[in-house]
């Protein structure tokens, strides 16, 4: 892929990401964080795909770091941000589907 | 099977995942504009990074080796085994400092991902320092670097590892901008085709981690929302650096949706404060400002009014309309679960009961909105600045627990004060106030609050858990 390319894919991409978040009400705005939080985990893909070209203990080792960092931060935030968005709820009377998780405990 | 395997290696393939994938968390986050839909909405992302990431492995070439699938396996399982427990055990008080640390170890991949990159083009001689990723991968050296140790700080901050208070050096401000040279620097003198690796070490990653920790030190408790959010917007970026250096159009789209994200809540949560961004960063105010400046003095405000449970059972009960102003002490007293108590009492007793939520109220944005979610509060009670103000000349009595600096009349009436034009909740507008405080102690920002010597204000002094559930038996038994 060209550089130019790249570059047209990160500008629409961050356009995207304005109009998409701008519409994010105040009340979500902490799942809101820990959701992108999680999605930025993805670097996990960079340990992947680096690690058949590493060489040596060290480069090894950084690299197990990365990963296990990155799933940290991708299962971490998914399921935190799962747990918190269980919580909310409508007027009690209203039945509501209660998340397996919602208990918050 | 063998033609199976060529067509999910096809290089097509995989691109085509990975547009599957950034698809679902532009998706997945739309979603999130209400809360109905969230739920879902943040499983679909959940799916896309599933893809993502089986996507990654199908690529040719990336599982070989002995030891490259154990490796892997190996991270993944250490990610799981830290990454799950720490999510579902989690207090809801304590998910600032928890995304603080999650954001952190983001920032951390990205640093050692670029680490890694800068010396597989070193170990070639520098041959294969292919141009267009030099720059993103030294970008993604230095900000990740920044996030990983800022986030670390910001988690140390809000755990109380370390005060909350701000940390102030002298001439920090200068070393700050000499540790951001550095980074520069360095990075434009390998960039411009000096390999030397200990010159990455130390002037990108090192003076990085060094900037990180030098900036967010002297910022206050009250400002970690908006340090919170840059952080990850910080992160976001260096992930999509990473995409653009790896050439993964996923990390792109990604990367630059979270920084997008990071950018608009650091926006939003510094105009609630009415600072600007570099004006936090550049250090918090308070700890050191003891004196209110300008206005009348504390000594010339007149006495405090204090007030018991009973009494404010009382007030409560026979209002029509109660609007309740949570802020961090709230959070600290973990009374969240009373507040729900009392809400339903009053409720039972036909008083109208809202809630009224400053942007920055708490530790990160949002924060009020989750621990009253938790306590099982209706989200349709709760009500956004702009939204309650209008509400306060018709509401009775307004409940404040646990917040100050978010209701200082000051910073609509005293030009000399610090946090002056700050936008607030106007709970004196209301017919009257009970202010719930530990002490008089001042808030993080360490301005005295006019608030609480107005005639119309009564203080009930204690523990935020115990006054409110006080409260709420009195109210039940009236």
């Amino acid at each position: 892929m060209s550089v130019i390319t790249e570059i047209a894919i990160l500008v629409l991409a961050a356009f995207v990401g304005f109009e998409v978040i701008s519409k994010v009400p105040n009340t979500l705005h902490t799942p809101l964080m820990s959701g992108t939080n999680a999605i930025h985990g993805i670097v996990l893909l960079g340990g992947l795909l680096l690690m058949h070209e590493a060489h040596g203990v060290l480069e090894h080792a950084l690299l197990v770091i990365a990963i296990a960092f990155g799933t940290i931060n991708i299962v971490g935030g998914f399921l935190v941000t799962d747990r918190m968005l269980g919580m909310f709820k409508r007027k009690p009377d209203l039945p509501h589907g209660t998340d397996e998780e919602g208990d918050g405990k | 099977m063998i033609v199976a395997t060529i067509f999910l290696q096809n290089a097509n393939f995989i691109d085509a995942c990975y547009i599957v994938a950034f698809s679902l968390f532009i998706y997945g986050m739309s979603g999130l504009t209400g809360p109905r839909t969230a739920v879902r909405g943040n499983k679909i992302a959940a799916i896309g990074m599933a893809i993502a990431i089986i996507a990654t492995l199908l690529t040719p070439h990336v599982l070989s080796g002995s030891s490259t699938p154990w490796l892997m396996a190996l991270g993944l399982a250490i990610g799981i085994a830290v990454g799950v427990p720490a999510a579902r055990n989690v207090h809801m008080t304590a998910m600032p400092q928890m995304v603080a640390l999650f954001n952190g170890v983001g920032g951390g991949a990205v640093a050692i991902i670029a680490w890694i990159e800068y010396r597989h083009h070193f170990a070639t001689g520098g041959s294969l320092w292919v141009e267009k990723s030099q720059i993103p991968t030294l970008f993604a050296a230095i900000v990740g670097s920044v996030s990983f140790w800022g986030s670390n700080i910001a988690f140390g901050k809000l755990q109380e590892i370390l005060p909350g208070r701000p940390i102030k050096l002298p001439g920090q401000v200068i070393v700050n901008g000499v540790l951001f040279l550095i980074c520069v620097v360095s990075a434009v003198v390998l960039a411009a085709g000096t390999h030397s690796q200990a010159l990455f070490i130390l002037g990108i990653l090192l003076a990085a981690a060094v900037l990180g920790n030098m900036v967010v030190l002297p910022i206050g408790g009250a400002d970690m929302p908006v340090v919170i959010s840059l952080l990850n917007a910080f992160t976001g970026l260096s992930a999509a650096a990473t995409g653009v250096a790896l050439n993964n159009t996923a990390l792109i789209v990604a990367g630059m949706i979270v920084g997008a994200s990071g950018t608009i809540l650091t926006n939003l949560m510094a105009k609630a404060m009415n600072r600007s961004v570099p004006a936090i960063v550049a250090g918090g105010f308070g700890g050191t400002i003891a004196a209110p400046a300008g206005g009348p003095g504390a000594e010339d405000r007149g006495p405090v009014r204090s007030t018991s449970a009973q009494d404010v059972a009382v007030q409560l009960s026979y209002a029509r309309q109660v609007v309740i102003a949570p802020g961090y002490g709230m959070a600290v007293a973990q009374a969240q679960h009373a507040v729900r108590e009392l809400e339903k009492a009053l409720e039972k007793k036909g008083v109208t009961v809202k809630f009224a939520i400053h942007p920055v109220a708490g530790r990160m944005p949002g924060h009020m909105n989750v621990l009253l979610a938790e306590a099982d509060v209706p989200y349709d009670l709760l009500r956004e600045m702009d939204e309650i103000n209008p509400e306060f000349p018709r509401t009775d009595v307004t409940l404040v627990i646990g917040a100050n600096d978010v209701t200082n009349p000051a910073a609509k009436n005293e030009p000399g004060s610090p946090i002056y034009g700050m936008p607030i909740l106007e709970v004196n507008a209301s017919g009257s106030v009970i202010v719930l405080k530990r002490s008089m102690a001042s808030g993080f920002a360490g301005i005295d609050n006019p608030l609480f010597y107005d005639p119309k204000t009564a203080m009930l002094f204690g523990d935020a858990k115990q006054s409110v559930s006080d409260i709420t038996s009195e109210v039940q038994s009236l």
